[in-house]
């Protein structure tokens, strides 16, 4: 019999050899990378910088990086106007910056994923309280409200923690309780309610574990926002108090020496958007992965 | 005899992934006549749905491909064609309806856009013709108030009456091969007689050759000429429909028509197949049937089986059969 | 005196249709409007009709997922209604079970299949972890279904196995009535024939009661002691299964049994020929006058759009809801 092979047959086509795979993967490894390096370089922040944070040397001061002239590999990335190594500042900022972000995600995600679920499981006249809450929350200007708190409370740790969670728990209830909408009306939930599994039970164990995947999104790309809450309220003054360099801060000490010594600015400023960035490819990636349209073969 | 219109031979359509060849359908051959309905039988995952996207040539990229085989609709061998070539067969001269009327039809454009979409893009008429020519598709579907229907939008419209405006649509052009994926699942029964009872009359007056694909052998009884049955992949038995029902050859048919409740009687017990089919990634040797066969012989697990010609349009794989 | 285990009266359940900011009510959807049905223990009642007629309205209602604008239900004597809510936990529920169309959507994809079969028993008794993992392994191997793979998730099974499952995990409380929604019609054909078969297995073993609602009349018969048939929110004809078959009194019924027959065109000769409706059901929201099928009925006359006709009885175990049926 004579074979007709019309389309020569891609029996390996591109996406399924090793280097298409990596190549898929690449929109998730990268960014996994950079946090999981931001992640490390906070913990072992003690082991990695060269300097303390606060060690000043005034004849040092304004010391370019090392590879422009009049710079040294002692201070790689150069001093700021008092001497303090801005690598080693940096470092120790990814602390804060990770620190500050985690806490204040771990918080409004539990009080948004809580609301959100009741709100979207129990209905009625929850929902509308819930919501009307939510509303309000989402409403209020974050920042001015940054700004009131740290006035209030003075500068300190858990005064930025506490201004950043305050209003951020709404966006979190507001896509939860849409998921959870969306998953009371499944068979599944019919399904408990005439077994007689009382709502608690519901909500936690059919409601909150398939609403993981929205949480882990939005955790993810929350990364993100928050670092660069944090990083605006230290930048205005109203954030982690010095000498504890925080990468906002640093950007504002830097402030008046754009000119002459750009890189007391520019590095934590990089670092910022770097982070930002990754936060939310990951994000997307992870949400283009979890996708039930797209069949996958 | 009426002339064929379509002919389908040796065809092998297979999808390439991370885990290997899914031979879907792996050595099909049939072929369908004028004016005639050939039905195609066969559970989920038998390959009857990648059958008629292998012909629309319409598999997903670059996953699926035709791997092998001919598929010859009026003398011309469709496997080769460029897609600018293959688009100007899709709907000229083979046409489609799936399954689910619900998302068949695109919601934000009025019956009388989407249909004359077809209409414009495979028919050089004039400006002022085109309209008496989508008001004619609609009459061929008994669709009523064609004139106001035009202006309608399909959430406007019920599943029966959707399913018949992708009928429509199908039809503007007069395909000489329509190919319909399960157009009656998703109905109603009184309205499924209905929908049958019409492309009865569509097929009388326009002379369509018809590839019917379904699950439910009370519809094959009634509108298909011949059927053919899939398993695993392959035809493996193919005749007209009374013999099918009256004399079926091949273990499988006779099971799976066994296994089906009458409603002229009441059954003391359905026989049930055992098993389940087999996975296409991992096909067993010999007849794909043969772990479930009730009648397999030392050979059926060795070798596959060869088609066996018994006449009058009656074909056959299966060792048993001489 | 038949041993009667649910009795439903005059099940009427309307929706509003509301308009405006206001939420001013314009019209009813009338889903279902006065079914009456009774279910004997250890016997199966199919109510069957096609989409809109109310017989998932109906099932929902029994299962107290949905709240009826009138009407009662009766379980073992008592009204449903009256049940206070503890009652209803301890002594409603756990003998009333649910087997759903789709055995891709009952089952919560991230719930192993030990908890899955193991929730009923961990909401309603106080059995210990190893009592009820003894008892799951007991119900798997009671369907069929092999009890090693007590740790896999519902997308690892196949259709046909996933309602088996769905089968287990409703006979864990040892139910009287199990109510069973389209059970068959989401599988493949050669499946659907093991698991009607496991279900008449299971009935003959426990004396359950079954409610199923379904479209196939094939599927019907062949499950069925009794049936309704629905059109529009009302029953049209109720009786024995073997009477409504043989000796069908309704047009729709008859329409219905048409369409559903396996019979090849040839043999049609001789045979009544094939009845085809016209047209398609109404919307609940504004049924016909008098009789509600009389719009697409074929043997409709000038008094079925006047007249609403009643429910008589036609024979034993036999009523009709037709003007031309006089008893």
């Amino acid at each position: 019999m004579v074979t007709n092979v019309a389309v020569k047959p891609k029996r390996q086509y591109r996406g399924m050899t090793r280097w298409g795979r990596i190549f898929r993967n690449l929109g998730m490894l990268l960014p996994a990378t950079i946090l999981a390096l931001l992640f490390i370089t906070a913990i072992f922040a003690e082991w990695l910088a060269p300097f303390p944070y606060d060690e000043t040397s005034l004849p040092e001061r304004r010391m370019p990086p090392a590879w422009m002239e009049g710079g040294s590999m002692k201070h790689f990335l150069g001093t700021d106007n008092i001497g303090r190594d801005v690598l080693s500042r940096a470092i120790y900022g990814a602390r804060v910056s990770i620190s500050v972000s985690l806490l204040a995600i771990a918080i409004t995600a539990s009080i948004g994923t809580v609301l959100g679920i009741m709100s979207g499981y129990l209905g009625g006249r929850t929902d509308a309280f819930i919501m009307r809450i939510t509303d309000i929350a989402m409403s209020f200007p974050a920042l001015l409200v940054a700004i009131l708190i740290a006035v209030s409370l003075g500068p300190g740790f858990f005064t930025v923690i506490f201004a950043l969670s305050i209003l951020g728990w709404s966006g979190y209830a507001r896509i939860i309780r849409g998921e959870a909408l969306r998953i009371r009306n499944s068979d599944f939930v019919a399904q408990a309610q005439v077994i007689g599994v009382s709502p608690w039970k519901i909500m936690i164990r059919h409601i909150f574990p398939n609403i993981l995947n929205i949480l882990i999104i939005g955790i993810t790309l929350s990364i993100g926002t928050m670092i660069l809450a944090e990083a605006a309220m230290s930048y205005l003054g109203i954030g982690i108090p010095p000498p504890m360099p925080s990468w906002g801060s640093m950007v504002a000490d830097g402030r008046n020496d754009l000119d002459r010594a750009w890189w007391i600015s520019t590095f934590p400023g990089i670092l910022i958007g770097l982070v930002v960035l990754s936060g939310n490819f990951l994000g997307d990636w992870i949400r283009d992965k979890t996708d039930p349209r797209l069949r996958r073969l | 005899m009426s002339e064929i219109v379509l002919k389908v031979e040796n065809l092998h359509t297979s999808f390439f992934s991370r885990q290997g060849e899914v031979k879907a359908v792996d050595g099909v051959s049939f072929f369908v006549r004028e004016a005639e309905t050939f039905g195609i039988v066969g559970e989920s995952a038998c390959g009857k749905s990648v059958t008629a996207m292998s012909i629309m040539r319409l598999l997903p990229e670059p996953s699926g491909q035709i791997v092998e085989g001919k598929i010859i609709l009026e003398g011309t061998d469709l496997v080769p064609l460029s897609k600018k070539k293959m688009r100007a067969y899709r709907g000229r001269m083979i046409s489609m309806i799936l399954q689910d009327p619900m998302t068949s039809l695109n919601p934000v454009y009025t019956i009388g856009d989407q249909i004359g979409e077809s209409v414009r893009l495979h028919q050089a008429l004039p400006d002022n013709m085109v309209e008496p020519e989508i008001i004619s598709s609609l009459r061929l579907l008994k669709i009523p108030t064609p004139e106001t229907m035009l202006g309608n939008y399909p959430f406007q419209l019920s599943g029966g009456m959707r399913q018949r405006v992708v009928g429509a649509v199908a039809m503007s052009c007069r395909p000489r091969l329509l190919i319909a994926d399960e157009p009656t699942t998703a109905l109603d029964a009184t309205i499924q007689a209905q929908y049958i009872a019409l492309f009865q009359d569509i097929q009388k007056k326009t002379n369509v050759a018809i590839i019917f694909i379904t699950h439910d052998f009370g519809v094959v009884a009634k509108i298909c000429h011949r059927v053919g049955v899939m398993y695993a992949g392959k035809i493996v038995e193919s005749a007209p429909t009374r013999e099918i029902f009256k004399a079926p050859r091949h273990p499988y048919t006779s099971a799976l028509i066994n296994s089906v409740p009458r409603l002229e009687h009441k059954d003391e017990r359905l026989y049930s197949i055992e098993g389940q089919p087999p996975s296409l990634l991992n096909l067993p040797p010999g007849c794909r049937f043969a772990p479930r066969c009730t009648v397999a012989t030392g050979v059926c697990r060795e070798e596959e089986p060869p088609e066996v010609d018994l006449g009058n349009d009656h074909t056959v794989s299966c060792w048993r059969v001489k | 005196m038949a041993d009667v285990l649910l009795e439903a009266r005059d099940l009427t359940k309307h929706y509003p249709v509301t308009r405006g900011i206001l939420q001013r009510t314009i019209g009813w959807v009338r889903a279902v409007d006065g079914v009456s049905f009774t279910l004997e223990r250890g016997k199966t009642l199919s109510l069957v009709g096609e989409s809109g007629a109310g017989k998932t309205t109906t099932a929902k209602a029994i299962l107290l997922l949905e709240r009826l604008t009138s009407g009662s239900i009766l379980f073992e004597g008592k009204d449903l209604y009256r049940f206070s809510r503890s009652e209803l936990k301890a002594k409603y529920r756990p003998r009333v079970q649910y087997v759903q169309q789709n055995p891709w959507s009952s089952m919560n994809p991230r719930m192993r299949l030990r908890d899955i079969v193991a929730e009923p028993l961990t909401a309603n008794t106080t059995m210990t972890k190893k009592e009820i993992r003894q008892r799951v392994i007991e119900l798997l191997e009671h369907v069929g279904l092999n009890a090693e793979n007590v740790d896999h998730y519902p997308h690892e099974f196949s259709g046909g196995q996933r309602q088996r499952i769905a089968v287990a995990r409703a006979l864990a409380l040892n139910p009287s009535l199990v109510l069973l929604d389209e059970p068959v019609s989401a599988l493949d054909v050669s499946i659907r024939a093991q698991i009607m078969n496991l279900l008449k297995d299971l009935q003959e073993k426990h004396n359950l009661s079954y409610l199923v609602i379904a479209h196939n009349l094939a599927t019907v018969r062949y499950m069925s002691h009794d049936v309704a048939i629905m059109y529009l929110g009302q029953i049209v004809e109720y009786g024995a299964a073997e009477r409504v078959f043989e000796k069908p009194l309704h047009p729709y019924t008859r329409a219905l049994i048409s369409a559903s027959m396996l019979t090849l065109p040839e043999d049609e000769v001789g045979q009544a020929q094939q009845i085809i409706l016209t047209g398609e059901m109404p919307s609940p929201l504004n049924p016909p006058s008098g009789c509600r099928f009389h719009t697409r009925c074929p043997e409709a006359k000038e008094s079925c759009s006047r007249d609403i006709p009643q429910m008589v009885a036609a024979g034993e175990k036999h009523m009709v809801k037709c003007h031309h049926y006089h008893s």
